[in-house]
């Protein structure tokens, strides 16, 4: 068996491929570029939802929105450590998101206005991020799988203390049950487009497909999300923001209005109201903290020059 | 207890929850802007544990006030002027060396601060220190290893830190302050003479700064206040963001 035909065979009989195994280049380019931008992903959206940690209505949930930003820098590292199994160094994929050659999901270019965007982003977006997750659970290389087994459980509690947020409010005063609202009514339709374009044109979908990268089609995971979310909405008491959605008895789903995917490319492609400030923040903060690296190392350096001395 | 008591515990728990939920709060600002991921984390765990002690140090003093108050009306219905928080706390972020020398000079404020407070009369304080002083141990390792790092490192974190020292040792003297609330809940086995810890304070403060290539600056100045709610501009800026929220939204639950 040649290394290709046994790491098909791999694939087929659904065994995990591992980093010292054989693998087609594209297979390993394809799964950096996917990972490293989950990674991204993590560490971008650490700044939407930090933006309001100074000004969290209240101690506790203060706590929890420290620790769900701190979780998120968690799975951030951990994800940059899967990428490294497959030949590249966290710094260079930090340069590759500075210079805009590789991407973070582009949910986090929209504006974090009030404090119920903060529980619209715990419920929805990292709502969508567990049913892409969960089905990325079985995907077909080991590190990236099990990195997302750890990771999904703690985006389980997120959702569900965002969702607990959401429900403060849409039970709260009338001022409160509008701000929940506006947040649904902005966060919704990105949420819905976390799941990447139609698969007819996702560039990448049918290859991973092949290669078990990815387990389950943009568009079947996007309707899962859409109808898991309709009874949530219900028990909020909150408008659904989709005047078209209808039960499809014959599908077993809910039907929906059509995307508008010109938005969805438009923001992706700058026009979103933060890309430049998720960006140049990401820059500022890692520039300064460019002498403090330069300190450890200098340090270090000086430990092991005195331990080689003392040695001699 | 009696009423006297029972006023200056409710004081005393307060100050301390002001100290907690400033200093926690300020950490809380360095999230997502550290010089790489892993602080990030241990800024949020620090900042959590603050954040924490808050909550405890005011809820307490929500109970012994007993008028229907919680812990965020004490965070989030006070004005500037009636915070009692350490200045220290209060002063901004500033860079990483500045923000991690205050931290060393916290931490070994509680180093020496919690075991005394641990054997408080008063339980609920007792408990509150005894959690506490484990969450210490751990920050003190960290803000210690960071000065030893940054003030042998380069030229540059050398000269930062240094700056950093010397901007914010007038504002450690008020740490060891005492005034009459303190001194009655002291002489009840209460409170803490923190008169008594600055030697104890300096000695480890001097260690780790000497070996950390860092000069240890004269006594030359001090700012006070406090404790009497007579702060710095820079409190009222955080307050204002901290309370925004909260605050535009009366009687509301979150
Ligand atoms: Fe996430
Ligand atoms: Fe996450
Ligand atoms: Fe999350």
């Amino acid at each position: 068996m040649t290394p290709e035909e046994n790491f098909m065979r791999k694939i087929e009989a659904e065994e995990k491929i591992e980093p010292k195994d054989w693998m087609p280049d594209t297979y390993r380019k394809n799964l950096i570029r996917q990972i490293s931008q989950h990674a991204h992903s993590e560490v971008i959206g650490m700044q939407p939802e930090g933006n309001y940690i100074t000004r969290a209505p209240s101690l506790r949930r203060k706590a929890v929105l420290i620790s769900k930003v701190q979780d998120e820098a968690g799975h951030g590292l951990y994800l940059y450590s899967a990428a490294e199994t497959l030949g590249i160094s966290r710094s260079e994929m930090i340069e590759a998101l500075q210079t805009g050659k590789a991407k973070y999901s582009s949910i986090f270019n929209y504006p974090v206005l009030t404090w119920a965007d903060i529980a619209a982003i715990g419920w929805l977006v990292d709502g969508a991020a567990i049913v892409n997750q969960v089905s990325l659970q079985r995907t077909s290389y080991g590190p990236y799988s099990r990195g997302m087994i750890r990771i999904c459980k703690e985006e389980s509690f997120h959702q569900r203390q965002g969702y607990e947020a959401m429900l403060a409010l849409a039970k709260g005063s009338p001022e409160q049950k509008a701000m929940a609202q506006d947040a649904l009514n902005r966060f919704y339709w990105p949420a819905l487009m976390m799941f990447g374009p139609h698969d007819s044109e996702s560039a990448h979908s049918q290859k991973s497909m092949e290669w078990k990268i990815k387990r389950e089609t943009n568009d079947d995971l996007r309707q899962k999300f859409i109808d898991q979310t309709v009874p949530q909405i219900e028990v909020l008491g909150l408008e659904h923001p989709d005047k078209a959605l209808k039960w499809n008895e014959e599908r077993g789903h809910y039907d929906s209005s059509d995307l508008n995917w010109d938005e969805f490319w438009s923001v992706i492609n700058g026009n979103g109201h933060c890309n430049r400030q998720r960006l140049e923040h990401h820059i500022a903060a890692h520039d300064e903290g460019e002498w403090v690296r330069d300190a450890i190392t200098a340090y270090n350096e000086k430990k092991r020059a005195k331990k080689a001395q003392n040695a001699a | 207890m009696s009423d006297a008591i029972k006023a200056a515990t409710l004081e005393y728990a307060t100050r301390l929850g002001d100290d907690s939920v400033v200093l926690g709060h300020r950490i809380s600002e360095w999230i997502s802007f550290g010089p790489f991921l892993e602080e990030d984390i241990a800024y949020g765990n620090v900042s959590l544990d603050y954040i924490g002690r808050a909550r405890m140090f005011y809820t307490y003093a929500a109970e012994l006030a007993s008028d229907g108050r919680d812990e965020d009306d004490f965070a989030y219905m006070r004005n500037d002027r009636e915070y009692r928080n350490l200045l220290l706390f209060e002063m901004p972020k500033g860079d990483f060396a500045y923000s991690q020398v205050r931290q060393l000079f916290a931490d070994v404020y509680y180093t020496v601060l919690l075991p005394e407070l641990v054997q408080s009369k008063d339980e609920t304080l007792a408990a509150i220190a005894s959690k506490a002083i484990k969450e210490t141990k751990y920050h003190l390792r960290r803000s210690r290893d960071w000065v030893l790092r940054l003030g042998d490192g380069t030229e540059e974190s050398h000269k930062r830190t240094q700056k950093a020292v010397d901007a914010l040792w007038g504002y450690t003297h008020e740490l060891f302050d005492m005034d009459e609330t303190e001194q009655l809940l002291a002489d009840e086995g209460i409170g803490v003479d923190v008169s008594q810890l600055r030697d104890a304070w300096l000695k480890r403060v001097t260690d780790i700064l000497t070996e950390a290539t860092l000069t240890v600056p004269e006594d030359s100045w001090e700012v006070k206040g406090g404790r009497i709610g007579y702060h710095t501009e820079n409190l009222g800026h955080m307050l204002t963001e901290m309370q925004i929220v909260h605050r535009s939204h009366p009687g509301c639950k979150w």
